[in-house]
């Protein structure tokens, strides 16, 4: 564990345990791609498996995915935006960015939330049946991800006013960046094998 | 619930185990307080995040669960000696070949090896610590709480009997009701936490934190097993993760993953349980393949044949590993091309394997070998590994393994991989490694009888097994037919051999700290990498300072120099870790957590979660960043443990 801390260069990576914490949230995100792989797997082998529930295309509708989608996406933007103003050294620009971004992602949960209770009026349960299961702990498991994202911000967001900018706040920011950036692309994923596939088939 | 329906009830045996575990509990908790220790336990282990320490603590509870799978093996052999025993009744019988199968290789196999990891790969590379020492200690005690959380199963609520593999729709709820299966899954869940968290702390740890100057291709061999092992368990675990999530939410939600209603799949379970299974068992045995080539090298006197043709041959197996998993189920019935294309690229594998097999014996041909203990596993491992490699070639032809599918032919296959894989080189690499933990070596003529117990008993337990299955009888069934029975008998016999090598080995670790000369220097064994280069015992920080390294078996290179890890003229202050109790009390909470999952108290098991998620903050906001450790007594340390 070296002390010597670089002058130069963002301020995240300046130090060997930061530039240590980023590579190991990189490699911990390809496990995350391993896992949403074997959803996306088992949702791909369980497609078409309904039996007494309603199929997807009566229930997905175009409107509010791409609600989602579009908060989601935007919210990914004002992320980047954050950490652009992070590297700017502006301390008050990246928090109101980063409040932005969360509060996208809560709109984004939101409208899960409700797309959810409307899917189980209409009779597609967890229980309903292997591909409604599927499809639920898929979509879920992003909400949940999304969910924890936002918890874990607003811990970060508490320490940046306590403590500014520095090496560790910094790193921690910077990661969980990367956390969400890849939330959204798992996303787009979602949108377009779960949603626009099951719509047309 | 009844006390009676939470208890297991009924059967001598368990109310024997009961009893034992009360009795074994009091007294530690007897000795702990008359020794006034509890202060020491908390301070020394419970909250240390010092990779060797953590080390000792894998090694400590993967031999406690070594035993508690021996056990559940010797009372398999006893029922199957003769025909119409009644040691076990079925479901009993069902029940042990679970538990054994599962500790062997989740809580035995892998901790044991992810120990020696813990131990060696820093000192190999010449780096004071894990990158992320507190994900280290959040790693063992999961593994240990998932260990305990499962172990308890045999006692409380029944213990899961649907086999390792925890096949659906038998391991659903409709077939297998009740918190059995439910140990399984929230077991391997807790558990797999730590060993992902494992896997990328190695992995940055040894991208990272290499001594100045070593290259990737300078790395001791070992430690480039336990990369590519790290590799492997990144890209596996994942697959578990899901795969026991998925089936838990099947028991206690009431979804249709692997169900026979709602259109569900129960062969969906078989196919990823093998998509993380087939990567497991690489990810036991590659690393005791990096073990044997330090050892085979340190005890022919030569630098190891072929270094860049096991390494790659290392990297090309786990490649492979994932692509390979049908041939655990070829009898599904897939189809003739995908049991052919499976077929092939299992067969593939023996080809890397084949050159690792050459390049051992290449290293020992024209050398000065010393037979010592940890070489002699060595040896034995070339010979009996091949058997069963070969075997597996054999099973992996889909059109034969038709015949011998689920059969003892099978069993005896996996066992000589495993056990003359995994197992000998955990006891090779105890023994090689001891002296750097412990400051002495273990005895060596006890250490032989042991060895030769086990190794005679393993052959003459396993070796029939190959013409019993060959014979017709299947794995898992609790009775067997007279024409079975004196290939049983023998295989009972060498089972309880190898049981007196596993004693004559523990016994060894009492004698030793009792009799054993103390090691004065750090190079116990005269050897060839970084590791041998640190005083004994290890300083808590390893190295003082470090030579810049150029290249493969840095400390031969720095003997021959002169050179050592204690450079009065470039020693600065050291920055190490301060310990902590959050993993304990973390993995405490998620324990708790899981074990009312297990019961499926939905409400308690929220409460765990929300003080999981509580410490995590708590973490969150902890700045502590360690400490100094000053020249001045780095300079005391250093010349009391050199002798200067």
């Amino acid at each position: 564990m070296s002390t010597h801390e670089l002058k130069t260069g963002p301020l995240e990576y300046r130090t060997q345990e930061g530039q240590m914490s980023i590579l190991g949230f990189w490699i911990f995100l390809g496990a995350e791609v391993v896992l949403f792989s074997t959803l996306f797997a088992t949702y791909a082998v369980l497609f078409g498996r309904t039996a007494d529930a309603p199929v997807p295309a009566d229930l997905f509708e175009p409107g509010i995915t791409l609600v989602m989608t579009f908060l989601l996406l935007t919210s990914s933007f004002t992320c980047g935006l954050a950490i652009h103003q992070m590297r700017a050294g502006s301390l008050k620009g990246l928090i109101t960015w980063l409040v932005i971004t969360l509060g996208l992602g809560l709109g984004f949960l939101g409208f899960e939330i409700y797309e959810f209770i409307h899917y189980a009026h209409e009779g597609a349960t967890l229980q309903s049946s292997s591909f409604w299961s599927a499809f639920f702990v898929l979509a879920g498991t992003h909400g949940v991800h999304v969910t924890l994202g936002i918890g874990w911000a607003v811990l970060l967001i508490i320490q940046l006013v306590k403590r500014g900018l520095t090496p560790v706040t910094s790193r921690k920011v910077f990661v969980i960046s990367l956390y969400w950036h890849f939330l959204d692309v798992i996303w787009i994923f979602i949108f377009t094998s779960v949603y626009l596939i099951g719509m047309v088939v | 619930m009844q006390l009676d329906e939470f208890f297991v009830t009924g059967e001598p045996l368990i109310y024997g185990g009961m009893v034992s575990i009360v009795l074994v509990t009091s007294a530690i908790i007897f000795l702990l307080t008359y020794l006034k220790r509890w202060g020491w336990l908390w301070r020394e282990w419970l909250t240390t995040v010092d990779h060797k320490k953590i080390g000792i603590m894998y090694i400590l509870s993967a031999l406690a669960m070594l035993f508690r799978g021996g056990v559940d093996a010797l009372m398999m052999r006893v029922q199957l000696a003769f025909p119409n025993m009644n040691f076990l009744n079925s479901q009993h019988y069902n029940e042990i070949f679970t538990t054994h199968g599962t500790v062997m290789i989740i809580f035995m196999a892998m901790p044991f090896l992810v120990g020696l990891m813990n131990i060696i790969v820093p000192l190999q590379i010449g780096a004071r610590d894990f990158a992320f020492p507190f994900v280290n200690a959040v790693s063992f005690w999961s593994f240990f709480f998932g260990a305990m959380l499962f172990n308890i199963s045999f006692v409380i609520g029944g213990s899961p009997d649907a086999g390792w593999t925890s096949y659906t729709p038998l391991a659903g709820a409709a077939l297998s009701p009740g918190p059995g299966q439910n140990f399984y899954l929230m077991g391997l869940q807790l558990a797999g936490i730590g060993t992902l968290a494992t896997g990328i702390n190695l992995m940055v740890t040894i991208l990272k934190m290499r001594a100045p100057g070593m290259k990737m291709f300078d790395m001791p061999i070992f430690t480039w097993s336990t990369l590519v092992t790290s590799f492997i368990i990144i890209f596996a675990f994942p697959i578990l993760t899901v795969a026991l999530a998925l089936l838990t939410i099947d028991r206690i939600f009431g979804s249709q993953f692997f169900t026979l209603t709602g259109e569900g799949m129960p062969m969906m379970w078989a196919n990823l349980f093998w998509m993380w299974g087939h990567p497991e068992v690489y990810i036991v045995i590659l690393p005791a393949f990096g073990i044997f080539s330090e050892i085979i090298a340190t005890f022919a006197r030569k630098q190891l044949f072929g270094y860049k043709a096991m390494v790659w041959s290392m990297i090309l197996i786990a490649g492979l590993s994932f692509l390979v998993w049908v041939h655990h189920f070829f009898t599904m019935g897939a189809g003739a091309l995908v049991n052919s294309v499976f077929s092939v690229s299992t067969m593939l594998i023996a080809v890397p394997t084949g050159v690792k097999i050459f390049n051992w014996l290449a290293t020992l041909y024209k050398s000065r070998i010393q037979m010592t203990t940890a070489m002699m596993w060595s040896l034995a491992f070339i010979p009996s590994f091949v058997i069963g490699g070969v075997t597996g070639v054999m099973l992996g032809m889909a059109a034969a393994d038709y015949q011998f599918h689920n059969s003892y032919f099978l069993i005896a296959h996996f066992h000589y991989v495993l056990i003359a894989g995994t197992v000998f080189a955990c006891f090779a690499g105890l023994v090689y490694w001891y002296p750097k933990m412990f400051g002495h070596k273990l005895n060596e003529r006890i250490g032989k009888h042991s060895f030769w117990w086990f190794l005679i008993g393993f052959h003459v337990c396993f070796f029939p097994q190959y013409f019993v299955g060959l014979d017709g009888m299947p794995r898992r069934v609790f009775a067997i037919l007279p024409e079975w029975m004196p290939l049983n008998v023998i295989s009972t016999v060498g089972a309880f051999g190898m049981g007196v090598g596993f004693v004559i080995f523990v016994y060894n670790i009492y004698y030793s700290y009792r009799y054993s000369k103390r090691e004065e220097k750090g190079d116990a064994w005269d050897g060839r990498t970084l590791e041998w280069a640190t005083p004994t015992p290890v300083p808590f920080y390893n190295f003082a300072t470090l030579p810049e390294i150029n290249g493969r078996d840095a400390f031969l290179s720095m003997k021959k120099n002169n050179e050592t890890t204690f450079d009065e003229e470039r020693l600065e202050p050291i920055h190490m870790p301060s310990n902590t109790g959050q993993p304990i009390i973390m993995m405490a909470i998620l324990a708790f957590a899981s074990f009312a999952l297990v019961f499926e108290w939905i409400g308690l098991a929220v409460i765990g979660l929300i003080g999981t998620l509580i410490m995590m903050g708590i973490r969150s906001f902890d700045y502590d960043d360690g400490y100094h450790v000053e020249v001045d007594e780095i300079k005391k340390i250093e010349r009391s443990a050199r002798g200067l």
